[in-house]
């Protein structure tokens, strides 16, 4: 950094590049401010774009074609034997995340927003400490840190994977161990079965996806099973040695303990929030007991010209939630009455097929006494799912009975992380039944999937039989 | 260990409730059962006994607030706990309609800084808000917020009870008045009186409420809050005077026979018997008259399109009590003697005076009678008791000359005006149901085959 810049003054100081900070920088120098945004490493992007879900789509976009070009054997195309180069795959997967990363960079010069490069600690509720440049004097403050991968209890402090390193393809292991059964464990698992590897998923949780509906996750695990060496649900890892190359590892089911090996051990526990090195102890703010910066809807913290974004705040750690976050708080910040009120927040896994699910969930209203009507439409049904030759799947609706408001959307099935956009928006506009029965949805697309379970949960099925009892 | 006593379900839809009286004070011991506060309803005046012994570690409002359903009445403490800590929580139970504000702002996908919630794991669903807020589009939410209307207040006229934006901007204006409490009203008459709210003003042509001016400017004036039995009769009489089409018929009773009748009996009756009044004859009347015309004992439910005949002649009398009218009802009065009759009016009528009514004595009317005339009138018309039809007005009865057979004889005449609803009767039924009361007012022996 340059010495001249030792102690800057900006009218909005930004700490975190990625999609909460970045959208939050662009948006607010959109609205007049003068903004500085903050970020520790070197590109812009944060997690998402860097080491999340941008490189690991790329991936599981690559594996998908490796999956459709077998099945293609039942519509009469071979394609021989799929050979799988590992350093152009990443080489491609990494060229993705640098134009993103580049798209960024631009947009946040041209909108004349200074961009330091160092990791910002509070120095007090006005002042923020670069680490090797200087100090920053604020008026207001955007808190948009993010999260990051749990770290490891010291047991595992062996060469043992997290969801960054198994991004950058370092092997194709013979034989992987993957220690979580969440999205990210998911999606990385498929990832590296499809790539050849043996992979063994296990999960401490009866389920897989255990914050999904079971319906749902029931059509995925069916169709991934195969490609898996093994689906160990409620079992835990009691032990890991590393020798020779190896990795022994000891995993415990139903009181049961049996030794493994595997080549290599991915670990997928979790993300937890990046607030206990900012210097958060110099203000007023005080982290929850998961350490959490509470807000207000209009995002603001305990230091009234303070706002704390996307994963620092509470709610899902979910890309798209802090950049909805970031817009709000810079609406906030020029002036503007906006408040973060949304009614969904969409959910995406990206399995095969994916699982996807906004609003209220079934099980939810359940287990919160939530009288709803809820329907479900097969993908069966469906013309386009059949030209496919995707026929697994199915998308359900939750509404309210008698008003017929929808409440809650729930797929899965090819395109269902596409699909469910319609369903958020549903929720958001206080759509009824209705509104998605009338609205013309083009044949021949999954898209009329959402339409025919609405009308199954409004009774009036078209292209299932009537009245199926179960 | 503290008990948070909350102000229970009422019945009959009632909602809140004024503080009369408090039976004891912060501090007191109060024993299970023992009463613990007055509270006067829309309906009537309620003894609520306390549900816990122990000590009162808090009492919510002070005589004559406000405290809704489900509000905290009073905090009771068995003395083991440490009751100042638990007092606290319910610290915003006074507050009223803050309260459903902050209820429903707890509900909200983002929770105050002030009420951190647990927030969902890493892989959690998204989560969304059920009971909170009301549905409308993020444009129509954000045009609230610009005009500083809190949406959860305003009345969605789209499907399934969606805001729009000119809901918001009507709101905004003070055109339609808030939506009140967020759940659906029990009874047609709240749902009548909602639905006209939100429409009244904007549907009827020259309809203009505008604010009141400031009559202090012009002289002496004294406010009184509109409350309880008073804010009750408003609520009702509005609804029934622009929901139903007010026809009235009147007729005069030559009750000379009847009062020659009563005179004797006042004179043969010891001191310790009840006074005969003409009411118990009227309502005796009235009954054999309701049975001869069904319409004149029903409700019109516009919203199920059903006329609902009932088959039980309960008749609500019209008291005024000193704290506003109240109708306690009699009833079976077609299965009853002049003298049950005369027991049971005394009973209520004394009882409402007292304001010991139960909220089960002003239920289950199907048609009301307004008896003025004891304090003058020659004659009145009456408001329909929504959702009953008719109601009677009695004038006072008293000696006038009228023609009889060619020629002019003195006899004792009591004015009556029958007000019914046009939609479920016509002038015909209404000229027959009075002649058949008439009838058997004139001729007390035909009484005698009623009860």
């Amino acid at each position: 950094m340059v010495m001249g810049q030792l102690n800057q003054e900006t009218e909005l100081a930004i700490i975190g590049g990625g999609p909460g900070g970045y959208v939050a920088a662009l948006r607010a120098a959109d609205l007049g401010l003068e903004v500085t945004l903050i970020e520790e490493r070197e590109e812009l992007g944060g997690v998402c774009l860097t080491e999340g879900c941008i490189p690991s789509k790329t991936l599981i976009n690559a594996v998908e074609l490796i999956t459709s070009a077998r099945e293609a054997g039942a519509m009469g195309l071979s394609f021989g034997s799929i050979e799988v180069d590992r350093e152009k795959l990443l080489a491609w997967s990494q060229k993705v995340v640098t134009t993103l990363t580049g798209g960024v960079n631009s947009l946040v010069k041209k909108r004349g927003i200074e961009v330091i490069h160092g990791r910002a600690r509070f120095a007090d509720n006005r002042t923020l400490a670069i680490e090797g440049a200087g100090t920053v004097e604020f008026s207001r403050a955007i808190i948009a840190t993010g999260s990051r991968i749990n770290e490891l209890p010291p047991a595992y402090e062996k060469p043992v994977w997290s969801s960054a390193e198994a991004l950058l393809l370092p092997e194709i292991p013979g034989s992987l161990l993957v220690v979580g059964g969440g999205y990210i464990g998911l999606e990385m698992g498929l990832v590296y079965a499809g790539l050849g590897s043996a992979v063994t998923m296990v999960d401490f949780n009866p389920r897989l996806l255990s914050g999904a509906d079971f319906d749902l996750v029931e059509v995925m695990v069916k169709r991934v099973t195969d490609r898996f060496e093994a689906i160990l649900t409620d079992s835990k890892v009691t032990g890991v040695e590393y020798g020779d190359g190896e990795f022994r590892v000891e995993i415990e089911r139903e009181g049961e303990t049996r030794t493994q090996t595997f080549d290599r051990v991915l670990v997928a526990i979790g993300r937890r929030p990046n607030t206990d090195d900012l210097g958060l102890e110099n203000t007023a703010i005080e982290v929850d007991a998961g350490g959490r910066i509470p807000v207000s809807e209009e995002l603001r913290t305990a230091e009234e010209n303070i706002w704390a974004i996307g994963d620092v705040a509470p709610g899902p750690m979910l890309a798209h939630k802090a950049s909805r976050e970031g817009k709000v708080a810079a609406e906030v910040i020029a002036g503007h009455a906006s408040a973060f009120d949304n009614r969904a927040i969409p959910a995406v896994v990206f399995t095969d097929p994916e699982i996807a699910w906004s609003g209220l969930t079934e099980r939810e209203a359940e287990e919160r006494g939530i009288e709803v009507a809820i329907g479900r439409f097969p993908l069966r049904a469906l013309g386009r799912a059949r030209t496919m030759g995707r026929t697994e799947g199915l998308v359900k609706i939750v509404a309210e009975p008698g008003s017929g408001l929808v409440l809650g959307v729930g797929m899965v099935g090819p395109h269902a992380s596409e699909l469910i956009a319609e369903g958020t928006l549903a929720i958001e506009m206080g759509a009824t039944l209705e509104d998605l029965m009338v609205t013309i949805h083009p044949h021949p697309t999954l898209s009329e999937a959402v339409m025919e379970a609405a009308e199954v949960t409004a009774g009036q099925p078209i292209h299932i039989p009537p009245a199926t009892k179960t | 260990m503290v008990y948070e006593f909350k102000l229970p379900d009422l019945g009959e839809g009632i909602r809140e409730g004024e503080i009369l009286k408090w039976h004891v004070a912060e501090g007191e011991a109060i024993a299970e059962d023992a009463p613990l506060v007055e509270v006067e309803t829309d309906k009537a005046a309620v003894t609520i006994p306390s549900p816990a012994a122990g000590t009162v570690v808090r009492l919510a409002g002070a005589v004559g607030d406000i405290i809704n359903v489900g509000d905290v009445v009073a905090v009771i403490g068995d003395g083991a706990g440490a009751p100042a800590a638990a007092a606290e929580p319910e610290a915003a139970a006074e507050a009223g309609p803050e309260v459903e504000a902050e209820i429903a702002e707890a509900a909200a996908p983002v929770p105050e800084k002030e009420t951190p919630v647990p927030e969902p794991a890493v892989d959690a669903p998204a989560v969304v808000p059920v009971a909170g807020p009301v549905p409308a589009a993020p444009a129509t939410r954000r045009l609230a917020r610009e005009l500083e209307v809190d949406i959860n207040a305003v009345q969605g006229t789209g499907p399934g009870g969606r805001v729009t934006p000119e809901d918001v901007r009507a709101f905004a204006e003070g055109l339609v008045p808030a939506a009140g409490a967020f759940e659906i009203p029990e009874s047609g008459e709240q749902r009548a009186e909602i639905e006209m709210a939100a429409t009244a003003a904007s549907a009827i042509p020259f309809l203009d409420i505008e604010p009141l001016p400031d009559f202090g400017q012009w002289g002496e004036i004294e406010e009184e809050d509109l409350r309880s039995i008073r804010r009750k009769v408003a609520h009702k009489m509005v609804t029934s005077m622009i929901l139903v089409p007010h026809v009235a018929h009147m007729d005069e009773a030559d009750v000379t026979l009847l009062e020659e009748f009563r005179a004797r009996e006042k004179a043969r009756r010891g001191p310790d018997e009840p006074k005969l009044t003409l009411l118990p004859f009227v309502m005796k009347a009235v009954a054999a008259g309701l049975k001869a015309t069904p319409s004149f004992n029903a409700s019109l439910d516009p919203f199920r399109e059903k006329i609902v005949y009932k088959k039980y002649y309960n008749i609500g009398i019209a008291v005024d009590t000193g704290r506003g009218l109240i109708v306690p009802v009699v009833r079976k009065v077609d299965c009853k003697s002049i003298s049950q009759i005369t027991a049971d009016l005394n009973d209520v009528a004394d009882r409402a005076r007292a304001n010991e009514l139960t909220i089960e004595d002003l239920r289950g009317g199907t048609f009301t009678i307004t008896n003025v005339g004891p304090l003058g009138g020659t004659a009145l018309i009456p408001t329909i008791n929504y959702p009953e039809v008719a109601i009677l007005g009695m004038g006072r009865a008293q000696e006038k000359p009228v023609v009889r057979d060619g020629e002019i004889v003195i006899r004792t005449i009591l004015p009556l005006t029958l007000a019914f609803d046009h939609r479920v009767a016509d002038g015909a039924d209404a000229a027959r149901f009075v002649t058949e009361m008439i009838r058997h007012l004139s001729d007390p022996s035909l009484l005698l085959l009623e009860a």
